[in-house]
């Protein structure tokens, strides 16, 4: 017996553990298992499918666009899906000369060659485009040039110099060069208010254009406000739903799930007719003759607004983990203490507090997550300075349609997720979270 | 102009793709506009009529902004919609994309004066893939009641927060705004664009801007301009002028539109790429824009119509007493201080400029 | 330790007590109890009789609805738990997840600002008392329940309490274990010379562990005496029933004269009897008898003993006793207790034997 348990501790021979009919112990066991571990496999086969198409391709998908836009190098026809080359003989004559060098005839003759097939397969909108992205103000320049490439002549130099004269400017060759691979950090410069200059080298883009590193920043110090906010107004409800009578607290539990029950639209909408300067709050404030008339108090359209609005909205994401973790935490430890001799607040702190904190790890994450990534309301009640990284990424997605880069700024938040996710993890431990 | 929420699209979307799957045996075409009182306007001026005519069904579908969607669905290769109604720069940027059907001008009707239908539309308003068929502004209005003694008449006055109190209601990007906010610097209307290629112009035009920026509340849709003036969140606004008169005269809101510094721009059809139904589609076209028509929809809003010939025959509003021609961005009153929105310069600088914007806001 | 006999000043005190939770009904109904320095108090009743509810008065988590509760000669109807200096022992044991025992511990000795020194020391000290010395360093959920009680246990005397309540402390743990923490609780309670109010349920433990016990029923104490006076002498017929194994037999009382009722059986046997709450002939009593003082050799019986017909329903064999289930004056479940000896016949069911009992183990309760 003694053999055996050292055996079985060092694993030094497992050859010698063997069945009754003679097959090694741990072979048995495997085969014995993988039966099992199939089934189970076949079972959640549906759920794992399902977990990479809806959640997995997507994101991979939009981790890909964030560093690869095509614009200047392949077109795709819609109407029959037929991918062509473009742009093949400029690229090369980029392959040939190094960075910096000045563009020559054989440049532009390249350019023209690539601009008759522009025009035949009406590809210059596109390509403009993806050039637009990164040199403003060069969209026209493709389209006018391609509608008249066909009546270019040799030399080609002065023809294109003719259609316009950003032609010879060296910033609109640069970015072409830039743009002749698909593959580009470009939209991750973009992000963090970064840019190229004609050499090539990163630089930051001009002060009345910084834009996105301001609102990653305000992003997270509102989202921690709101997160905060939530703690403050979720713990003594959802305290009170853990320790109040069962009639009393199911009657409250309503009032917690009642907006979930109603259109994050109309939710939103309350808060206008709350806020606004014409609205409930201000009226009744000067009603009471608490503020005058023309000094009614600004609470809408901007952060304010946005943080009272996603409070209210994520209040219900705080206040469930936090009531499931309450639940279960007995008021026996709260009367031990006490007759242990610690006063209640001293039985609070140190004996109830600290068994929700999963509870409130789960709720800040959960709450943290969701405010940053959040949209409509800051749309709706924010204003010019309410606003959040959503909102931009919203915008390039539907008005600007620079996909690449709304991919670009969701991929940095996804990352400053994850990021907090592992300091939560490292810090709190995940399998403390409690969701519910 | 963006009123119906996505879920309504969505309903709309499917139903029409059902519709879709019968479309090749009944005639039927499925047409793709923005709602609200300008579909309706669309319904009874052009599909009605149509399929009295022809005996080909028309089924309407909605949405935020019809491009959008049909970006989507070309990109896909999964084509529902017939024909679309777009904004004039969308039209031009879907057809650089490759996505939208080339359209011959020779199917357009001549003018019901006689005149060559390529002479009849305004300047501009037919291009390779796009029939305008409105002219839309956008202006400002303010609500009566809060300036009763000396009522804003200018743009400079909307940009003149001393002399007429108030909050101010803009768009959320910076098309118009920069504009408007030259021409309220004293830029003429025909120098608005030239200034604006500028580093300098933008500076001042930003510089304008900044002088009302704390007292600017800012709106998305079209929907919202009204309903701010409304509820009292502001004093003045621009908004698409259809949506102004729609407050004025059917709801009778105390809203005066000053179309002094107006913006104006087209609206019309386009065929998507791959269009399930393109003879018909192109009926309907055809059949849309004819004079009578365009003149017809004016009945019903206050867009003004694309084609000269229509304008004389612009009359009552459908309630029979309003006359229309001082509601049309068109009209002659109208046009003194107007600027027609360059769509070229903004298909280049539109990412630019909002970029600047955008950070311009955050500040 | 001794009960407090009068005179000698009472520890805790129960004067007039009363309990309502819902304004409605009595939970506690009018507590007359004085427990003694030192002694070993046991609360016992059926689930639901108020045992917990006098307990928490004490502590402090409830309020009395009407009377006083006295610690050591003070009032403390109005002190709130924490200033009670009263040490407790929940029945889930109610250790802290969150903190290892060492801290669990070190806690009562925290609030009270003692120094990190002096604390270390003292909670060396009782964890060796309770013999889990080397196990300050673990959670709870590292311990099996035996262990987590005697921490429970530790951590209610860290701090040195005069009073010390526990409310069914044993209640989630295994008999033999229970059997050896009975002993040891009552051990250190001696060592220590503190005063226990102890809550249970289970007879055994009360009996065993007790100076005295109060048998609760409907919020009221039935009886309140020391264990051998308890199950010798029950004074009415909630508590014969309850404590120990008990036969009844019913019938109207003869004559009551001398200290001996007589009473007359439902099956018209007559038999004599001590009277403990019958006061007047014609009265219905329930006559208690305790199995093991049931003889069912009659010849092994005294001259003054009293003997019935009695037929053998089952046998029951069961290592150191027999166990006998008789027809006895009409009723199924009479039990006779034997002890195993070599001398004992093993009786056969369907058998008729006389049973005899000396009268005075024969006690007319109330009905
Ligand atoms: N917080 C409370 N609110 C209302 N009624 C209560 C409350 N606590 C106890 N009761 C009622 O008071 C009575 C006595 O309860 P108590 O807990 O004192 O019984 P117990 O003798 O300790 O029972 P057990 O042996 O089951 O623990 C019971 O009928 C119970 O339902
Ligand atoms: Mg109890």
């Amino acid at each position: 017996m003694a053999d055996l348990t050292a055996d079985i501790a060092t694993g030094s021979a497992p050859g010698r553990l063997t069945t009754a009919d003679g097959k090694p112990l741990k072979a048995a066991l495997a085969a014995a298992e993988s039966h099992a571990r199939r089934r189970a496999f076949f079972l959640v086969l549906p759920l794992l499918l399902f977990v990479l198409i809806t959640f997995i391709f997507p994101i991979v998908q939009m981790l890909h666009q964030s560093i690869y836009n095509p614009g200047f190098t392949l077109h795709r026809d819609v109407g029959t899906g037929v991918k062509t080359p473009i742009m093949i003989n400029v690229r090369n004559w980029f392959d040939e000369n190094e960075r910096g060098s000045d563009p020559d005839e054989s440049a532009y003759a390249a350019l023209h060659k690539d601009f008759l097939l522009l025009d035949e397969l009406r590809a210059a909108g596109s390509v403009g485009t993806r050039i637009n992205y990164d040199m403003s103000g060069t969209r026209s320049l493709f389209t006018k040039t391609a509608r008249r490439a066909d009546k270019l002549t040799p030399p080609f130099q002065e023809g294109f110099l003719a259609i316009d004269k950003d032609w010879s400017d060296p910033e609109v060759w640069a970015v072409m060069r830039g743009a002749s691979s698909a593959y580009t950090a470009n939209f991750y410069l973009a992000a963090v208010d970064l840019t190229r200059d004609v050499k090539g080298d990163v630089v930051s883009v001009d002060d009345n254009r910084a834009l996105y590193v301001k609102l990653f920043g305000r992003t997270l110090f509102l989202s921690l406000l709101i997160t905060f906010l939530t703690f403050i107004l979720a713990f003594p409800v959802a305290h009170l739903l853990a320790t109040l009578p069962l009639r009393y607290s199911n009657l409250l539990m309503i009032f917690v799930l009642l907006p979930f029950w109603t259109s994050l639209l109309v939710r939103t909408t309350s808060w206008m007719v709350l806020l606004q300067s014409q609205g409930v709050i201000n009226d009744a404030l000067v009603a009471g003759s608490l503020i005058e008339d023309e000094s009614r108090i600004q609470m809408m359209y901007n952060q304010t607004g946005t943080v009272i609005a996603m409070t209210h909205i994520l209040l219900p994401f705080m206040i469930l983990p936090l009531y499931s973790v309450m639940r279960t935490i007995k008021p026996v430890y709260v009367r031990a203490a006490r007759s242990l001799g610690a006063t209640s607040w001293t039985a609070f702190r140190r004996i109830y507090f600290p068994q929700t904190v999963p509870g409130i790890g789960a709720g800040a994450l959960l709450v943290f997550i969701l405010a940053v990534g959040y949209y409509i309301t800051p749309a709706l009640v924010g204003g010019a300075d309410g606003q959040l990284i959503s909102n931009l990424i919203a915008f390039h997605m539907t008005n600007s349609l620079n996909w690449s880069l709304a991919a670009a700024l969701a991929s940095l938040l996804l990352v400053g997720i994850l990021i907090l996710y592992w300091l939560y993890d490292r810090l709190i431990g995940i399998d403390n979270l409690k969701l519910g | 102009m963006k009123t119906r929420s996505i879920l309504l699209a969505t309903v709309f979307g499917t139903a029409a793709t059902m519709a879709f799957a019968d479309a090749h045996t009944a005639k039927e075409i499925t047409v793709m506009s923005w709602g609200g009182a300008y579909s309706k306007s669309q319904l009874e001026a052009y599909e009605k009529p149509f399929a009295e005519k022809t005996g080909i069904k028309v089924n309407s579908v909605v949405a935020d902004n019809p491009a959008t969607p049909i970006k989507a669905q070309v990109e896909a290769g999964n084509v529902t919609i017939d024909v679309v109604d777009v904004e004039y720069a969308d039209a031009l940027r879907l057809c650089d994309d490759g996505l939208l059907e080339i359209l011959d001008p020779a199917i357009l009707a001549d003018g019901a004066d006689g005149s060559a239908a390529m002479d009849d539309f305004l300047p501009g308003a037919v291009t390779d893939c796009f029939v305008a068929t409105i002219v839309f502004s956008t202006m400002y209005a303010f609500d009566e009641t809060k300036f009763p003694e000396n009522p804003p008449s200018k743009i400079e006055d909307f940009f003149d927060v001393a002399g007429f109190p108030g909050k101010r209601g803009m768009r959320k990007t910076a098309k118009v705004n920069l504009e408007m906010a030259l021409m309220a610097d004293g830029v003429a209307p025909d120098e608005v664009y030239d200034i604006l290629e500028t580093d300098e112009g933008v500076d001042r035009a930003f510089a304008k801007l900044e002088t009302i920026k704390n007292d600017v509340v800012w709106w998305e849709a079209g929907a919202q301009p009204p309903q701010l003036l409304a509820d009292g969140e502001v004093a003045m606004t621009t908004a698409y002028n259809g949506r102004i008169f729609g407050a004025t005269v059917s709801e009778g809101k105390p809203f005066k539109s000053i179309f002094d510094g107006q913006v104006y721009e087209y609206d019309g059809y386009a065929i998507p790429k791959g269009a399930p139904n393109l003879e018909a589609a192109l009926e309907f076209v055809t059949f849309s824009t004819q004079t009578q028509q365009l003149a017809d929809q004016a009945k019903y809003i206050s867009y003004g119509p694309a084609r000269k010939s229509s304008g004389p025959l612009v009359g009552l509003f459908e309630d029979g007493k309003t006359e229309m021609g001082p509601f049309m961005p068109t009209a002659e009153a109208n046009l003194v201080k107007a600027l027609p929105s360059n769509t070229e310069f903004w298909a280049d600088r539109n990412t630019d400029l909002n970029e600047r914007f955008n950070a311009w806001l955050a500040q | 330790m001794v009960v407090s006999a009068a005179g000698e000043r009472a520890f805790v005190e129960y004067d007039h007590v009363q309990k309502s939770y819902d304004g409605e009904t009595l939970v506690v109904k009018d507590l007359n109890l004085s427990i003694g320095k030192g002694e070993f108090l046991t609360m016992l009743g059926p689930s639901g009789s108020g045992k917990t509810t006098c307990l928490m008065m004490l502590a402090g988590f409830e309020t009395a609805t009407h009377g006083e509760i006295r610690l050591d000669g003070r009032e403390i109807n109005n002190i709130p738990p924490h200033k009670r200096g009263i040490g407790m022992v929940f029945q889930n044991y109610a250790l802290f997840p969150h903190m290892t025992i060492a801290e669990n511990l070190a806690f009562p000795l925290e609030v009270r600002k003692m120094d990190k020194t002096e604390r270390e020391t003292k909670v060396q000290r009782a964890l060796d008392m309770v013999e889990m010395g080397s196990f300050g360093g673990r959670r709870p959920s590292q311990l099996s329940g035996g262990q987590q009680q005697r921490v429970a246990l530790a951590r209610a005397l860290v701090f040195e309490p005069s009073l010390v309540l526990m409310d069914e402390p044993l209640g989630a743990l295994d008999k033999q274990l229970r059997e050896t923490m009975q002993f040891e609780i009552k051990h250190i309670a001696d060592n220590l010379g503190i005063t226990v109010v102890y809550v249970t349920h289970d007879q055994t433990e009360a009996l065993t562990m007790s100076d005295r016990v109060a048998v609760f029923e409907d919020g009221r104490i039935q009886q309140l005496a020391a264990p051998d006076e308890l199950y010798e002498q029950p004074c009415n017929s909630f508590v014969a029933q309850f404590i120990g194994e008990n036969n009844t037999l019913e019938g109207v009382v003869e004559s009551i004269h001398g200290g001996v009722a007589l009473v007359k059986l439902d099956s018209g046997d007559l038999i004599d009897t001590v009277p403990v709450n019958v006061n007047r002939a014609g009265e219905r009593t329930r006559v208690s008898i305790r199995p093991e003082r049931v003889e069912t050799d009659a010849t092994r019986l005294g001259p003054d003993a009293h003997t019935l017909k009695a037929e053998v329903l089952e046998f029951i064999y069961m290592g150191d006793t027999f166990r006998t289930r008789l027809r006895v004056a009409g009723t199924d479940d009479f039990i006779v207790k034997t002890r195993n000896a070599p001398d004992r016949a093993r009786l056969q069911p369907g058998q008729t034997i006389d049973i005899g009992w000396m009268p005075e183990d024969c006690r007319a309760l109330d009905a």
